[in-house]
């Protein structure tokens, strides 16, 4: 029999598995946030933004879909930290808004604004995107100003909601670490799919610095994660109480979740090296499969085994927990049912993506392409 | 639930989405409908091989791109804004909203996404069935979106399937079946996508009237007429049909609202329906609230009880009726409603000191009441009357209501005749030298964007001051922010929307100059 313990362990996996997805995918913000560096001519500007451009709506609809499935099957997190960190959010949907148009319109007649400002919209997405995703995602670590009342209605602490998160260099590490992993993944992403021996140089001499950034702040983050006091709740009581190496602790209860990380840095690692030394075009598998797989551990052992994954500073009984959070069990169970339907649409996806990428964008076809951005 | 109402966070809130809402329906219909066109379209090139019909598909396709992109950058704010803004119904609701939502991103819009990528970058790509399908599958896509977010609308104007569990504080699903064909939903549901459908087909046959008055691709123009009427004619009729399926059910699950879109203050056998009128300010009052009359006003006899209880002696209740109550028909005081509102408030407080003091018989007792049908339809069904200060405070703006509700019936009438004339003159081949009928079809471009957006009004603001029908109040629903703050983001969205929505249009019509002469 399935029990409710059950549904929202399983629930708490499936946005874990969308967390991790939209983190590779964001691969397309980390190629916006080079937009004005990257290319070495206009027509290389026009292959990178076209092969960006062709999946830009599976990171926006990854994005819709983790917050969808945030709102069903964990609601009172959609409410608290929607509602509370609200300047945060805020500043993360403009960015989004500002990407959904600026492929359609850069390069279309009388777009009133220039390509330079879609341009500069890409950008901005591009870096502010993955950059605050990054930072709001580790305040599950580290923690938030807000209460709860006995209606579950939320009161913010912080007049700032949600921005002091950035004060914080816990946060800040995690933040830059998504936009640089991003970066990454873009570079070799355009080197998966575009055919320019030029480009193909440029990117891979920029390989060394990203990776230096990212390598960095990724250190820091992991570091002082695994040093630090963790929000323990207990399964029964609900009680929430700091627990010191907590995270760690999950790695190590859960072998699993080590297993994944372990692999997933080797991977992104391997990848990185791969495509420095030997060019190699596939790299970007590794380094994709890799940070779904670090992504997903991390996220794992912020909600399993006992983890409050979305804590309060201000009034620590106020976390939220996957058991204090979740849907009714019968939501849960019907949402259950729908969710064995993704495996059907991770195929039709796969299928897609390779109908449109099994030629590589080169020079000769932006020139003859009917729908170009 | 809130002590400290604040009324101008609920209004700077509500401005808000409000405007998102608006702005976000200028694009989505236009999607709804042009997907089908430029399916069934591409349909015909590849069954004939024709290279005109790609040409034709390709053209309206280059349309539908431009529209699709901001469809989507406003509708993920909308999505978003319930936990920004409105954080405390979506913890109330949450349990049952969210699985509609859950459900469309997963079943929808991987399916939009990822054949629009297909649709218009795999001409050259993919096999002519494999792109066919993946422009069907588009148009399917983008209408089971609009499925599952109208059915979440559904169940705050009609909610149905859930009981309340005063442990969470909230309303939780007890069935999923009860909550997607409930009978608002699949009203809505319909009429919306058709109203879709009719916007598509009409922008269609603005531009190729446009064309013709032109003189400019008559061929391209013609056929793409006859895909626009056929679809447009069906699609107002559909309009028509499930417009008054939903008046119906409306008048059942929400009579004030009903009753204010015909500005009916006195209930009566043989009430008419207003064909037309002019309402004014009277000096009558229901409570501190001054009534509306007539002006003018002409009406056809008994239809609007023939419509709503199937003959001409069934009552239709006014608002007098719903709001200072009725006994002779069974119809209990808003008052009366708000003294049993209270009641299951007070029960909620009382569970919750239960809990605390460990009064665990006490605490199931309350909520095995709140499972009780009696107890729910006498008490629960009222709880929102609870946070009202005023019994007419439950009275939404009339004039609104009734305007709104009556240019959208209005237009709905005009398109039929517009479809229908547009298939009469393109099949007697006088289409082209009736010039004043495609100025007419030019000049209409907008009006179906009018009718559109006058019924999410009439929908939105006719359930006025419910964001969950007699159950949670706006003021309830709020999120706890400074005002200030909210406005600020009011005003940023305004100008970015605003900014955006010029570049679609220059964009649109610069597209629409040049034309389809070099599609291929």
């Amino acid at each position: 029999m399935i029990s409710y313990f059950f549904l929202q362990n399983y629930w708490w996996i499936i946005i874990s598995i969308l967390a991790s997805l939209l983190v590779f995918l964001m691969f397309v913000q980390g190629g916006q946030s080079m937009i004005f560096t990257l290319p070495g001519n206009d027509v290389q500007k026009t292959m990178i933004v076209n092969s960006l451009g062709r999946k830009w709506e599976f990171t926006f609809t990854t994005l819709v879909t983790f917050g969808g499935a945030f709102f069903a099957a964990f609601p009172l997190f959609y409410a608290t930290s929607f509602g509370g960190a609200y300047w945060v959010w805020i500043a993360i949907l403009f960015s989004f808004i500002i990407q959904a148009i600026a492929y359609e319109y850069r390069s279309k007649p009388s777009n009133i604004l220039g390509q330079k400002t879609f341009d500069v919209f890409l950008f901005l997405n591009g870096s502010l995107g993955p950059f605050l995703i990054g930072t709001a995602v580790a305040t599950f670590f580290t923690g938030s100003h807000f209460s709860l009342n006995d209606m579950n209605q939320v009161k913010w602490a912080s007049n700032w909601h949600g921005l002091e998160a950035l004060l914080n260099l816990r946060n800040l590490s995690l933040g830059l670490t998504v936009l640089f992993l991003s970066r990454l993944n873009a570079l070799l992403y355009i080197n998966n799919s575009v055919d320019d021996t030029q480009l193909t140089e440029r990117l891979i001499k920029r390989l060394l610095p990203n990776s230096v950034v990212f390598l960095v702040s990724f250190l820091f983050f992991v570091i002082t994660l695994l040093l630090s006091d963790g929000f323990s709740a207990d399964n029964d009581t609900g009680k929430v109480i700091m627990e010191k190496y907590k995270y760690f602790h999950n790695l190590k209860d859960m072998p699993v979740t080590l297993v994944l990380f372990l692999c997933g840095v080797a991977a992104v690692l391997y990848g990185i090296i791969n495509a420095m030394l030997n060019k190699s075009r596939n790299a970007v598998w590794f380094t994709g499969i890799g940070t779904v797989l670090a992504v997903l551990s991390l996220f794992l052992i912020s909600g399993l085994n006992g983890t409050a994954f979305y804590p309060s500073i201000t009034d620590m009984n106020s976390s939220l927990t996957i058991r204090n959070a979740s849907s009714s069990m019968f939501t849960l169970r019907t949402m259950m049912f729908v969710s064995f339907l993704v495996p059907f649409i991770i195929a039709y996806i796969w299928y897609a993506w390779r109908s449109i990428n099994i030629k590589r964008i080169t020079e000769e076809e932006m020139k003859t392409e009917g729908h170009l951005y | 639930m809130i002590g400290n109402l604040d009324l101008a966070l609920v209004d700077w809130s509500r401005a808000q989405f409000a405007l998102t809402a608006v702005y976000h329906w200028l694009f989505v219909p236009l999607t709804l409908g042009l997907s089908f066109i430029v399916a069934i379209m591409e349909t015909l090139y590849v069954r004939t091989g024709n290279e005109e019909w790609k040409r034709i598909t390709r053209f309206w396709m280059t349309l539908f791109g431009i529209n699709f992109a901001i469809g989507v950058a406003t509708g993920i704010i909308l999505e978003f804004e319930f936990g920004t803004n409105w954080s405390n119904y979506s913890w109330f609701v949450g349990d049952i909203f969210g699985a509609p939502l859950a459900v469309e991103g997963i079943l929808a819009f991987f399916l939009e996404s990822t054949f629009v990528a297909v649709m218009f970058f795999g001409w050259n790509k993919v096999s002519r069935k494999f792109h066919l399908l993946s422009t069907w599958l588009v148009a399917i896509g983008a209408n089971l979106s609009a499925l599952w977010i109208l059915v979440a609308n559904a169940w705050m104007q009609n909610p149905v399937g859930m009981v309340f569990n005063p442990e969470t504080a909230r309303n939780e699903m007890i069935s999923f079946w009860a909550v997607l064909f409930n009978d608002v939903a699949v009203d809505k549901f319909l009429h919306t996508i058709a109203s879709g459908f009719l916007l598509g087909s009409m922008f269609v046959l603005s531009i190729s009237a446009y064309y013709l008055l032109r003189k400019r691709e008559e061929s391209f123009a013609q056929r793409s007429i006859v895909i626009a009427g056929i679809f447009g004619l069906l699609s107002s009729l559909l309009v028509a049909y499930t417009g008054d399926s939903s008046a119906r059910t409306l008048s059942k699950v929400q009579p004030v609202k009903f009753a204010a879109f015909e500005a009916l203050y006195e209930g009566k056998e043989e009430a008419g329906l207003v064909a037309f009128g002019i309402l004014k300010k009277s000096e009558d009052k229901i409570g501190e609230k001054n009534r509306r009359d007539y002006a003018l006003k002409i009406e056809i006899p008994g239809f609007l009880s023939v419509m709503t209880g199937g003959d001409r002696l069934a009552f239709v209740p006014g608002i007098d009726d719903l709001i200072l109550g009725n006994p002779s028909r069974e119809i209990i005081s808003v008052q009366e409603r708000m003294e049993r509102g209270k009641v299951a408030r007070s029960l909620v407080a009382q569970y919750k000191e239960a809990k605390v003091n460990n009064e665990t018989g006490k605490a199931a007792g309350i909520s095995g009441m709140f499972r009780d049908k009696t107890f729910s339809d006498k008490y629960f069904s009222n709880f929102g009357y609870a946070s009202l200060g005023k019994p007419e405070d439950a009275i939404p703006n009339v004039g609104v209501s009734f305007y709104s509700f009556h240019l959208m019936v209005y237009l709905g009438f005009f398109f039929i005749l517009v479809f229908s004339l547009a298939l009469y003159y393109l099949f007697t081949g006088t289409l082209r030298t009736r010039r004043w009928f495609l100025w007419i079809a030019l000049c209409s471009l907008l009006l179906p964007y009018v009718a559109g957006e006058s019924g999410w009004v009439l929908a939105e603001m006719g359930r006025q001051p419910w964001i969950i029908q007699n159950l949670m109040s706006l003021s309830d629903a709020v999120s706890q922010l400074n005002p200030g703050s909210v406005m600020t983001t009011f005003f940023m969205f305004t100008i970015l929307f605003t900014v955006l929505l010029i570049a679609e249009v220059s964009i649109m019509i610069r597209q629409i100059k040049i034309g389809p002469e070099h599609m291929n």
